[in-house]
C-alpha cells in the first residue's frame, strides 16, 4: 500500500487507504498512537461525548482520528452511519479526521477491520485514535482487542445497582463516565456503579460528565490520562483471534454459497462446517 | 458479499426539511449500500469535507428551500477543484423543471422530486454501478454529459 500522499497530508488519500483496509488487505506497522476504545448501549451518548472529547484534545493542539462504528443491516447489507451528524468537529476542524464505518457482516461491537484501519491512522501520523463501537450491551468485548484505554459510558436511569454487579465488558474497563450529569438521577446512578465496583479487584474510576454541556470532559481525561495500563492482555489475544477468525470466516468466498445451500437444505450444519474447514 | 457503495446524503444550506433526505437514505441503506447522513444545515465546504473522510462514491443532496441553484453548483465546483471529479451527485427537494438544465450542466446526473419511488432511485444506483463497471465516466466533474433518464 503506497501512503506516500497520505503521510504527507493529504486527506483523500488516508480515505483512500483507509477503505482498501476496509475491503480486505491487510496493513501493519510498528508506529505508536493511543487508542481509546469508547462503548456503551445505543442512546448513552457516546457519540457526543466523543465529539466533547475530540474538542479538548485538539484545544492541546493534538490531532484526532474517530472510527464511529454502526451496524450493518443483517438483511441487506445496508447501514445508515448517523454518527457524523452528533459530531461537529468532524465537519469543522483540520485537525480532526473522521470516519463512519460499517460492522460488515461482523458480529460484535467492533469488525476486525478496524485493526488494520487504526495502523493505517498511526503509519500516517494520526497518534490520538478514538474509536466508538455500536451500541452494545454487556457481553461485548472485541472492543478490547483494539483498545489501549476502554470508556464505558453510562447514563442515568437504565436499571438498578444489580445490572453493574453483573459480569461482562464492566470488568474490563478503565473508566467509566456516567453521560448526562445534569439530569436527575445521575449522581445516584454513578454512585450505584461506584459501589458495585468497588468490590472488585481492580480500582475502576467512575465521574461525571455532560456531552450536552461539556462539564467534566476535562475532568475525564484527566482520569483517562491516569488510567493504569490494562493487565488483560490474555483477554486481549482471545479477542483479537476471534476478531481475525471471523473476518477470515465471512471473507471466505464460499461463504455465501455455503449459506445458500443450508438455506435449500442441500447441505446441513455440520456439512456447512465441514466445507468451511476444507476451505 | 459485494463491496457496497458509499453514499453520503446531505442537507445543504438552512433548509430543515430532512424527511425526503432521509426516506432517501432509508431506501439506500435497504438496497445494500452505506449511507453517510450529514444531518441539517450544512455548507457546501462541510460536505465536501464528509465525502472526502468517508471516501464515499455517491452524493446526494437535498434542498426544499429554493436554494439549489446556489448550492448544488458550488458543491459541484468544490468537489471538482478538490480532485473529486469523480464521485457522483444526484440531487433532490423541490426543483423547478426550468432550473433543472443548469444544475445537470454544474454536474447532477439525476434529480428527483416528489413522488419518486425507491425504485427509481434504486435503479438510478444501478445504472451508475453498471457505468462504472464497465469503465464510462460518470462523475459530476470528469467531462460526461450522461444524465438519468437520457
Amino acid at each position: 500500500m503506497d501512503l506516500k500522499q497520505a503521510r504527507d497530508g493529504s486527506r483523500l488519500a488516508l480515505s483512500r487507504a483507509l477503505t482498501l483496509v476496509e475491503n480486505g488487505s491487510t496493513f501493519d506497522t510498528d508506529a505508536k498512537g493511543v487508542i481509546l476504545g469508547v462503548t456503551g448501549a445505543p442512546g448513552v451518548g457516546k457519540s457526543c461525548l466523543v465529539d466533547q472529547l475530540a474538542k479538548a484534545y485538539i484545544e492541546s493542539g493534538e490531532k484526532v482520528a474517530i472510527l464511529a462504528v454502526d451496524p450493518s443491516s443483517p438483511v441487506s447489507g445496508g447501514a445508515l452511519l448517523g454518527d457524523r451528524l452528533r459530531m461537529d468537529s468532524a465537519d469543522n476542524e483540520e485537525l480532526v479526521y473522521m470516519r463512519s464505518v460499517a460492522t460488515r457482516g461482523e458480529a460484535g461491537a467492533v469488525p476486525s477491520v478496524v485493526i488494520g484501519m487504526t495502523n493505517v491512522l498511526k503509519e500516517c501520523g494520526w497518534k490520538r485514535i478514538l474509536i466508538e463501537t455500536v451500541g452494545s450491551g454487556q457481553a461485548e468485548f472485541r472492543i478490547a482487542a483494539i483498545a489501549d484505554t476502554i470508556l464505558l459510558v453510562e447514563a442515568p436511569g437504565r436499571g438498578d445497582v444489580i445490572q453493574a454487579e453483573k459480569a461482562g465488558i464492566i470488568e474490563l474497563v478503565d473508566v467509566v463516565a456516567v453521560n448526562k450529569s445534569d439530569l436527575p438521577g445521575a449522581e445516584s446512578t454513578a454512585a450505584d456503579i461506584s459501589n458495585a465496583l468497588s468490590a472488585g479487584s481492580k480500582q475502576i474510576p467512575v465521574t461525571l460528565v455532560s456531552a450536552h454541556s461539556g462539564d467534566g470532559v476535562p475532568e475525564l481525561i484527566e482520569i483517562m490520562e491516569k488510567a493504569s495500563e490494562n493487565e488483560i492482555s490474555r483477554i486481549r489475544w482471545r479477542e483479537r483471534v476471534y476478531s481475525e477468525w471471523m473476518r477470515l470466516l465471512t471473507r471466505n468466498p464460499d461463504f455465501e454459497n455455503i449459506l445458500d445451500s443450508l438455506e435449500s437444505g442441500e447441505i446441513d450444519l455440520s456439512g456447512a462446517i465441514e466445507k468451511l474447514e476444507d476451505y | 458479499m459485494q463491496t457496497p457503495l458509499r453514499i453520503v446524503i446531505a442537507k445543504p444550506g438552512l433548509d430543515g426539511h430532512d424527511r425526503g433526505a432521509k426516506v432517501v437514505a432509508r431506501c439506500l441503506r435497504d438496497a445494500g449500500h452505506e449511507v453517510i447522513y450529514t444531518g441539517l444545515r450544512r455548507t457546501p465546504e462541510q460536505i465536501i469535507r464528509t465525502v472526502i473522510d468517508e471516501d464515499a462514491d455517491i452524493l446526494g443532496l437535498s434542498s426544499l428551500s429554493g436554494a439549489h441553484g446556489h448550492l448544488f453548483p458550488r458543491t459541484c465546483d468544490l468537489l471538482k477543484a478538490s480532485d473529486m471529479g469523480h464521485v457522483v451527485v444526484f440531487g433532490g427537494g423541490i426543483i423547478p423543471d426550468a432550473d433543472k438544465d443548469e444544475l445537470y450542466e454544474a454536474g447532477l446526473k439525476a434529480i428527483f422530486g416528489p413522488g419518486t419511488t425507491s425504485q427509481e432511485i434504486n435503479d438510478f444506483v444501478a445504472a451508475i454501478t453498471d457505468r462504472m463497471s464497465r469503465d464510462e465516466k460518470v462523475g459530476c466533474g470528469d467531462g460526461n454529459d450522461w444524465k438519468w433518464g437520457d
